[in-house]
């Protein structure tokens, strides 16, 4: 051993004695193999150097390219807000204002593997969110996964408070929070998301995937308008005690829906807060049988097919009795009514008739070509399926005549009476804002729609709509009150209560649509529900906030332009006398008017 | 610096003009920016801690002058005091390493600390150290008598002293001692047959890292996709980088050693690169380059074999963990917890490289006496 390490301290430079050498053997061999070790050595250091060399190399170009290109991504906090925009898209009004938006949160998540006191951790996290129960999260806190969610959507201080537990185990998830700035305002039409960012209801679910890709959607309300209907509504729904209300906002000339207000409504940031019921929209998917407002479509109708004239009539003098049925009026007048006159005291018997001779097949077809008789086309996942008559008697014909026996949503409904006001063009409802009128579909002829204004105009001035009214503004509408059926028979005291109005009738700009589910009479309303009561006033109401909203200056002196030469209390003998003449005038003057 | 004359015979005078100059420069080069660095990083994570803000600036300025000290004595030394010295660190670290196992102190999950007297030593440090002189020595001496018996001694050294380091844990200086053995073997002539089993071998032994020990695989796995998981360091180092661009915030203007744990440890990189930017970063990459090519080089000159085995394996460990270190740093493998010579904060590490380069300096000095 001590000879062999002597032999390997052979030093060449240190010792140079040949003699301690030589007890090893030949120094002449072991010098070549010295020689020959050295060489492979000395190549092989060569390589080593070179892959040294490489190394460095490839950390010079990696500092490089962290330093200098990293540098030109910009710094932290801006690559965190560009993530944010390409996260789910906004949602505005149609002026920009923000109804639905995404925010950077924080979500709180455990890797139960690293928890070390899974009793102690659930005791901490419960003190900070009150509202997990501590059971469950320990289990969850001691589940063999490696990923659990604590909470979601932390609040700064929440997070604040979890860090400083300084607990292992415990991170935080970059998340996106859905906020909607307005809460419960047009909640049924924006919708809402479930906790991930998915699309559950409204809008947010419809139009999901494009608001996924990062495509903001500009939706047709005016969140004014909107905060104006939800206020009088409401108040009208305290005040009579309803179930509840719906009311639309339609832009006549585009078919755009400016505001559109269900109540009860929710608040989609805290969506569980307020019973389910309440996310139902009762504006597109609530069917009701809409009552004397049909009575529009029965005698547009009927003018259009050439079945009676503005100087027809029929005789109210009494009940019609049909099959087991009887058809009255509410405000019964006893006598000869002519058209006009039918639809400004809303006579049943009257439009039972003219139905009759309009026949089944053809009420159909009008009533197909306004939209009432399948779903509306609006952009909304909640749409309601009209209920139509199955088999469409006879009978059927006369009650659908007046709104009975049918049931339609009301967004339907006012776009239908839009079509009626509007030159007689169906334009179908649409959510998103557009900037240029939609082109629609004809139904009536823009004749027709004249002598519709007119008389829509008469029952607001003297007839059941008269709460309806605001001087100076030319408002026409029509009332409709239906009984519900309950368990199959009509009950007088549940109604539904409805007021379908547009200004100003020389040239309508907005269609409005009002409805009171199950309203209660009041002392200011001598116990009256019916929609002339309830929802003509709130109709009002909302025309004389909005018009100066949208620069509609009240005009004076327009009244006697439209509805003067209407023939009413004319008995068929004397109106045949002045027939020509008047229609001619009346024609001239609503030329003049539009 | 007056400087000996050239006929001067005394020890201090043969040293000064044997000695590598251009290596011990770039030394003293990057002692000096250790300090400055320790003071920019390690103030922040004292502050964190709750000490005195200046804890480790003032050990580390303790801690390097003794190092320059080791150094320079050590570089005074023979090969033959090379080898006798580390023969001995060897046995005693060795020793203590083995301790650690038993009465070791845990930090962050591993038992790498042993209390001797009231001081924490690394033994581990001084182990890798000593492995890469006693390893060149059995080999050259096998290779000097023309037999292949040094390769499967040293292997079996080294498997000794892996089993110990991999009891701790210790990754990283396992590697790093392989890595020691396999230059050696490589350069002492190891057929290339068995080179190509030892690069396979090597991969083998990593994957088996990944799936036998949790701490490596989380770190490998946070590597591939630092979303999983706190992949905190190496984000909080990559974005230093970042925000440093090419000549840096200024000195003492970081932000990211507030955040990072081991900022004036296996990270203090970035803090340099956050600090002192592109600039310094690729100064400090070109000291370690060109002291380990400066070393090849003397090596390569060397008529001995033990002092081209000795010499390359110490250079190649210096290299290793400055690589290993500022690749884990950016992010180019996963961190090891490699300290990066005589910048990372700690006296073991500090001194054991000190020693180490000590002896690269002693053993590639000029012998205009040799023979050839």
């Amino acid at each position: 051993m001590k000879a062999s390490f002597a032999a390997g301290d052979a030093w060449p430079n240190r010792n140079a004695d040949p003699s301690l050498e030589a007890e090893d053997g030949a120094p002449i061999c072991l010098e070549g193999v010295r020689k020959r070790v050295l060489e492979t050595a000395r190549s092989r250091l060569a390589i080593t150097a070179i892959f040294f060399i490489l190394m460095f190399a490839v950390t010079v170009g990696r500092l490089v390219e962290l330093s200098v290109m990293g540098a030109e991504a910009g710094p932290r906090v801006s690559r965190h807000a560009s993530a944010q925009m390409a996260g789910r898209a906004d949602i505005t009004d149609r002026n920009g204002v923000i109804l639905a938006t995404s925010l950077p949160s924080a979500s709180l998540y455990a890797d139960p593997k690293q928890i070390m006191d899974p009793v102690k951790a659930a005791a901490a996290l419960t003190r900070i969110f009150p509202d997990i129960d501590r059971a469950q999260l320990v289990e969850r806190l001691t589940a063999p996964t490696r990923f659990e969610w604590i909470h979601r959507h932390l609040t700064p201080s929440e997070q604040q408070a979890v860090n400083a537990l300084g607990m292992p185990g415990l991170s935080f998830k970059d998340d996106y929070r859905r906020i909607y700035p307005h809460n419960q305002m047009a909640a049924h039409v924006v919708g809402l998301t479930d906790v991930d960012g998915h699309g559950i209801a409204g809008a947010e679910l419809e139009f999901d995937e494009s608001l996924k890709k990062g495509q903001p959607l500009r939706l047709s309300i005016d969140v004014r308008l909107q905060h104006i209907v939800t206020e009088e509504l409401l108040a009208a729904k305290d005040e009579f005690r309803a179930l509840g209300a719906a009311a639309v906002v339609l832009d006549a000339d585009t078919g755009e829906v400016a505001a559109l207000v269900s109540l009860p409504d929710f608040d989609p940031n805290a969506p569980a807060a307020t019973p389910a019921d309440n996310r139902f929209n009762r504006v597109t998917k609530g069917v009701f049988e809409m009552g004397s407002t049909f009575k529009l479509f029965t005698i547009a109708t009927a003018l259009e097919a050439g079945v009676t004239t503005i100087r027809g009539g029929y005789d109210a003098s009494k009940p019609l009795h049909v099959a087991h049925y009887t058809i009255s009026d509410y405000h019964p007048e006893k006598r000869w009514l002519s058209v006009p006159e039918i639809l400004v005291h809303s006579s049943n018997i009257g439009a039972a008739q003219m139905a009759l001779d309009i026949g089944t097949p053809l009420q159909r077809q009008y009533l197909s070509r306004l939209g009432l008789l399948r779903p509306a086309s609006v952009e909304l996942p909640e749409l309601g399926i009209p209920l139509t008559p199955s088999p469409w008697r006879e009978i059927n014909t006369m009650t659908v005549s007046y709104g009975h026996g049918i049931a339609v949503t009301p967004i339907q409904l006012a776009a239908a009476a839009g079509a009626v006001v509007d030159g007689g063009v169906l334009r179908q409802p649409t959510l998103i804002a557009h900037d240029e009128p939609s082109a629609g579909e004809r139904v009536f002829s823009s004749q027709t729609s004249r002598l519709m204004r007119t008389m829509m105009r008469q029952v607001v001035r003297d007839g059941t709509g008269t709460k309806g009214d605001v001087p100076g503004y030319l408002v026409g509408g029509k009332t409709g009150t239906s009984e519900k059926l309950v368990d199959g028979r009509y009950v007088h005291d549940k109604r539904v209560s409805s007021f379908v109005g547009s200004f100003p009738m020389d040239h309508p700009r907005y269609v409005i649509f009002a409805l009171l589910d199950e309203p209660k009479g009041d002392r200011s309303t001598f116990n009256f529900a019916t929609g002339g009561w309830v929802a003509a006033p709130l109709v009002a109401r909302v025309i004389r906030r909005m018009a100066p909203l949208y620069g509609l200056a009240p005009r004076e002196n327009i009244d006697d332009r439209l509805d003067e030469r209407l023939p009413t209390r004319q008995k068929p003998d004397v109106l045949a006398t002045h027939r020509g003449g008047t229609g001619a005038k009346l024609q001239g003057r609503q030329l003049a008017a539009n | 610096m007056s400087t000996f004359p050239r006929t001067d015979t005394s020890l201090l005078a043969r040293w000064w003009w044997t000695v590598d100059h251009w290596t011990l420069g770039a030394l003293l080069l990057l002692i000096g920016g250790g300090l400055v660095l320790t003071m920019a990083a390690s103030t922040a994570v004292a502050t964190r801690m709750g000490l005195d803000p200046f804890y480790f600036a003032q050990r580390q300025f303790f801690y390097l002058p003794s190092a320059l000290a080791v150094l320079l004595v050590t570089s005074l030394l023979s090969p033959t005091g090379v080898r006798r010295i580390a023969a001995l660190v060897f046995v005693f670290a060795l020793a203590l390493t083995a301790m650690t196992l038993v009465a070791g102190v845990e930090i962050k999950g591993a038992t790498r600390w042993v209390r001797i007297g009231g001081v924490s030593l690394q033994p581990s440090e001084m182990l890798k150290v000593s492995y890469a002189v006693i390893s060149a020595w059995i080999v050259a001496e096998s290779r000097a008598r023309d037999h292949a018996w040094g390769f499967y001694v040293s292997a079996g050294l080294m498997a000794v002293v892996a089993s110990v380091l991999v009891l701790q844990p210790d990754i990283g200086t396992t590697l790093l001692i392989a890595g020691i053995w396999a230059i050696q073997v490589f350069l002492a002539g190891l057929p290339l047959i068995l080179v190509a089993i030892v690069v396979v071998l090597f991969f083998a032994g990593a994957a088996g890292a990944y799936f036998m020990f949790d701490h490596v695989r989380l770190r490998v796995d946070h590597f591939f996709d630092p979303s999983t998981g706190d992949g905190f360091q190496i984000s909080r180092a990559l974005d230093a980088f970042r925000s440093g661009g090419f000549f840096g915030v200024g000195p003492g203007e970081g932000q990211v050693k507030a955040y990072l744990p081991d900022a004036h440890a296996d990270f203090i990189f970035a803090v340099a690169g956050e600090e002192f930017g592109l600039a310094a970063c690729l100064l400090i990459v070109f000291i370690f380059a060109f002291v380990v090519v400066r070393g090849f080089s003397r090596a390569l000159k060397a008529e001995d074999v033990f002092v081209v085995l000795a010499a390359t394996g110490l250079l190649s460990l210096f290299g290793m963990q400055a690589l290993m270190n500022m690749a884990s740093t950016t992010h180019l493998i996963p961190p090891k917890g490699i300290t990066l010579p005589f910048i990372s904060y700690g006296g073991s590490a500090t001194v054991a490289m000190a020693w180490a380069m000590g002896m690269v300096l002693a053993l590639t000095r000029e012998r205009p006496e040799g023979r050839g």
